[in-house]
C-alpha cells in the first residue's frame, strides 16, 4: 500500500507526458504539410539568431516594461523548472526534497527559486492588469475577443496559481521552515500555516505539492492548444527565419523558367511544350498546404502580442488587414485541416473551405503596404507580410481578381512599360522640358 | 544639362562611371521629374560621368511583384537585365527607392548583377571623396525632418546617408517619433500607390504627416518619388502648404547650391 502514491504518480507523469507528445507529433505533422523550403543554409548566422533572439529576448524590450517583465517570466519560468526535476524524483521515489542532503548548495537554489517565483507572480499580476485593467489597446482589438481574449488569461492564471502553489507548498514543509535555510519569502507564509497541528501541515504540504506537479503537466498539454506554444517554437522560428533583406521577396523559379524560355531567341516556336511532370504548379497560396512550413510554423508560434498589428500603417488608419489575425487564421485553418486528416485516417478530405476566403478576406491583403513594420516588430522573426504576398499571388495568377486599378497599372506596365499610360518613346522627354 | 543616354555613349566607346537608372516616377511624374533634373544638375556640377537608358529603360516590376504579378514582374525584370547586361552596366544609381530595392535584390537571382546605389549614397560618396560640396544655403537653420522610404530604410537599413546629407546644410534634424527603423510608411508602397486605399478611417500619408507636424518642421525631407506625392498631399490635407515644404533631399542640396 505505501507504493500507491509511487504509483500513481509515475502513472500520472507517463500519461501527462504521453499526450503531450502525441500533440508534438501532431504539431510536426501540421506543420511539414507546408510546402518544403530549404531554411538549412547558413548554420552560424542562423544559431547567432536564435541565441540573440529567442534566448537573449533581444527584441522583447524593444518595448521596455512588457520586455523587462517578459524576461523576469521567462528567466523564472525556465529556471524555477529545475525544480521540476526534484519534484519527479520524489514523486516516483517516494523521497522528500532528494537534492536537499546538497546542503547549502540546495539551499540557495531554493531561495533563489523563491524570490523568483515571487517576482514572477508580481510581474504576471502586472500583465493581468494591462490586458483587464488598463486595457491595452492591442490586446482589445476585434481578432482578441472570445478564445484569444480568454487564452491570454487562462495562460496568466496558470502562472499565478502555479507560483502560489511552489511558494504555499515550501511555507507548509514545516521541517523545511525549521531548517530556516532557502526560505526568503516562504518564511513570511509560514506563521500563517505554523498555528495548524503537524498533520494539517503535512496535508496542507502535500496538497499543494500534488497540485503543483499536476498544474504543471497540465500546462504542459495546454500548450498545444493555446498561442502559448511560443515558449517552445519561438526558438525554431527564429533559427529558421528569413536571413535576406526584408525587402528581397522570392523569386518563383518556375516562372523564371517559363519566361527564359519566352524570351529565348533560340527556342523552337513550333516545338511541342515539354510534359509537364505530375500537377501543374499552382501559383501563390490559397490554403495553408500552399504555404511553406517555415510560415505554419510562424503561425503555430505566433502569441498574439499585438506589436505587429500595432505598427501595421494599414491597421492603424482602421482597415480590415491586421497582421497577427493573419497568423491566427492561419493556424485555425491549419488546425482544421490537421482535425480533418485525423478524422479521415491520414488523408485531408476535400471540405469545400480554404484559407482564403473563409479566413481572410481579398480586402484584408489588398490594404497591405508591403512596409515591412510587422516583420521588424515581430519578437520571435514572425513573417505575416509572406503570407500576404503569397494570397496575392493566387489571386492574381490564378484568379485574376486584382482590384481593377491595379489591373490597369498591370496592362499599362505590359503595353508601354510604366504603371502610368505613358508611351516608353516619352521617357526622355523630361530632359527638355 | 547635360543628359547622354547609355546608346550615345556607346556610340563613343565609353563607358560611363555609373548609370542612372531614372525610374517611371522620376520620367513620367512632374512632381518627381523635378527631383530627377536636380539630382542631374548635381551630376553635372560634380562632373560624375553618368548615362541614362532613356527609351531603353522601362519599369522594373517592382508595382508588379508587389501587386502578386510575378509573371509580368520576371518578364519585366529579364528584359531589363538584358539591356542592362548588353551595355555592361556594372554600377546603378536610382532615386527610387522601389527600383533601388528590386533591381538591388530581387535582379541578381535572374541574372542581374550589378551595385546598386541610392542618389542619396552616392551624393555622400561625392561629398566625402571631395567632388561635391555642400553648403547651408537658404536652408541654414532651419527645422528639418526626415521620412524613412520603407525600401530604403526597413528593408535596406539605408538610414545614415540621407541623414548626413541633410545635416551638411547646416539646418536642424528633427526626428519623428517614428524613424529609421520604426519608420511609418507614408501609404504608397506594395502597390498601394496606384489603387484606393481599402475602406477605413484615415488616409495612412495623412496619419504619417501628423507624425510628421508632431515636430514641427518647416520642411519634410523625403528621398522616394512616392514618399513625396504621399506627404506632400498629406500637407495639402492638412492644409499646411503655406508653412511646411515637401522636399528630396537632391533638391534641397540643388537648390542650396543654386543650381
Amino acid at each position: 500500500m505505501e507504493y500507491i502514491p509511487n504509483i500513481l504518480f509515475s502513472l500520472l507523469l507517463v500519461v501527462g507526458v504521453g499526450f503531450f507528445v502525441k500533440n508534438c507529433v501532431r504539431l510536426k505533422r501540421n506543420i511539414n504539410l507546408g510546402k518544403a523550403i530549404d531554411r538549412a543554409d547558413h548554420k552560424k548566422e542562423r544559431w547567432a539568431a536564435m541565441i540573440r533572439i529567442a534566448l537573449g529576448q533581444s527584441k522583447m524590450v524593444k518595448r521596455p516594461v512588457a520586455g523587462i517583465l517578459h524576461i523576469v517570466v521567462y528567466l523564472g519560468f525556465i529556471i524555477i523548472n529545475i525544480e521540476v526535476l526534484e519534484i519527479i524524483l520524489d514523486g516516483v521515489l517516494g523521497t522528500h526534497r532528494i537534492f536537499s542532503p546538497m546542503g547549502s548548495a540546495y539551499y540557495f537554489l531554493i531561495g533563489a527559486f523563491e524570490i523568483l517565483a515571487l517576482l514572477v507572480l508580481v510581474s504576471v499580476i502586472i500583465f493581468w492588469l494591462r490586458r483587464n485593467v488598463i486595457r491595452l489597446k492591442r490586446f482589445w482589438s476585434k481578432e482578441m475577443t472570445s478564445w484569444p481574449k480568454n487564452d491570454g488569461n487562462i495562460i496568466l492564471y496558470f502562472e499565478m496559481v502555479l507560483m502560489s502553489l511552489f511558494l504555499i507548498m515550501n511555507a507548509a514543509d514545516s521541517s523545511f521552515q525549521e531548517a530556516n535555510m532557502g526560505n526568503p519569502i516562504s518564511q513570511w507564509l509560514y506563521p500563517l500555516f505554523s498555528g495548524n497541528s503537524a498533520a494539517v501541515l503535512h496535508t496542507i504540504e502535500r496538497t499543494t505539492w500534488w497540485l503543483h506537479i499536476c498544474g504543471i503537466l497540465a500546462f504542459l498539454n495546454y500548450l498545444y492548444y493555446s498561442k502559448h506554444l511560443h515558449i517552445l517554437l519561438a526558438f525554431p522560428n527564429t533559427f529558421y527565419a528569413n536571413l535576406e533583406k526584408p525587402g528581397k521577396f522570392p523569386n518563383n523559379p518556375v516562372v523564371t523558367k517559363e519566361v527564359q524560355t519566352m524570351m529565348d531567341p533560340n527556342a523552337d516556336p513550333y516545338a511541342a511544350p515539354a510534359e509537364p511532370e505530375g500537377e501543374p504548379e499552382k501559383f501563390g497560396a490559397s490554403d495553408v498546404q500552399d504555404l511553406n512550413w517555415v510560415q505554419l510554423l510562424n503561425a503555430y508560434s505566433c502569441t498574439e502580442c499585438g506589436r505587429c498589428t500595432s505598427v501595421c500603417p494599414a491597421n492603424q488608419t482602421g482597415k480590415e488587414l491586421s497582421p497577427r489575425a493573419i497568423m491566427m487564421k492561419t493556424r485555425d485553418r491549419l488546425e482544421e485541416v490537421g482535425k480533418n486528416i485525423d478524422t479521415n485516417n491520414g488523408t485531408f478530405k476535400e471540405d469545400g473551405k480554404q484559407l482564403l476566403n473563409d479566413y481572410i478576406k481579398p480586402e484584408e491583403l489588398w490594404a497591405c503596404t508591403s512596409c515591412n513594420a510587422c516583420v521588424e516588430e515581430c519578437p520571435i522573426s514572425i513573417d505575416p507580410l509572406s503570407i500576404i504576398m503569397d494570397m496575392r499571388q493566387y489571386l492574381v495568377m490564378e484568379e485574376s481578381a486584382a482590384p481593377q486599378e491595379l489591373n490597369s497599372m498591370m496592362s499599362n506596365i505590359e503595353n508601354n512599360g510604366a504603371p502610368w499610360p505613358y508611351n516608353q518613346m516619352d521617357r526622355l522627354n523630361w530632359k527638355e522640358e | 544639362m547635360n543628359v547622354p543616354t547609355m546608346a550615345e555613349m556607346m556610340a563613343q566607346g565609353k563607358q560611363p562611371e555609373v548609370l542612372f537608372w531614372v525610374g517611371c516616377a522620376g520620367s513620367f511624374d512632374d512632381r518627381a521629374k523635378k527631383i530627377t533634373k536636380a539630382f542631374v544638375k548635381i551630376l553635372n556640377k560634380a562632373n560624375v560621368e553618368f548615362a541614362v537608358l532613356g527609351t531603353e529603360e522601362s519599369c522594373t516590376g517592382d508595382p508588379a511583384k508587389r501587386s502578386g504579378n510575378e509573371f509580368l514582374f520576371q518578364m519585366q525584370a529579364m528584359a531589363n537585365i538584358e539591356v542592362l547586361n548588353a551595355y555592361e552596366v556594372k554600377r546603378i544609381v536610382t532615386a527610387c527607392p522601389h527600383c533601388f530595392n528590386t533591381i538591388k535584390n530581387e535582379y541578381p537571382e535572374l541574372g542581374g548583377n550589378y551595385e546598386v546605389v541610392h542618389h542619396t549614397q552616392l551624393l555622400k560618396e561625392l561629398l566625402d571623396s571631395g567632388r561635391m560640396t555642400i553648403e547651408g544655403g537658404q536652408f541654414k537653420g532651419k527645422k528639418i525632418t526626415f521620412h524613412d522610404p520603407c525600401y530604403l530604410g526597413r528593408a535596406n537599413a539605408v538610414y545614415e546617408a540621407p541623414r548626413e546629407l541633410i545635416r551638411k546644410l547646416d539646418v536642424e534634424l528633427v526626428e519623428m517619433k517614428k524613424c529609421k527603423v520604426n519608420g511609418l510608411c507614408c501609404g504608397a508602397g506594395g502597390a498601394q500607390m496606384f489603387k484606393d486605399a481599402e475602406k477605413g478611417t484615415k488616409e495612412v500619408n495623412v496619419l504619417r504627416t501628423e507624425g510628421a507636424l508632431e515636430v514641427k518642421p518647416e520642411i519634410i525631407a523625403t528621398g522616394c518619388p512616392f514618399c513625396n506625392t504621399m506627404m506632400t498631399d498629406g500637407i495639402k490635407n492638412k492644409e499646411k502648404e503655406a508653412e511646411v515644404e515637401v522636399l528630396d533631399i537632391a533638391e534641397m542640396i540643388a537648390a542650396a547650391e543654386d543650381l
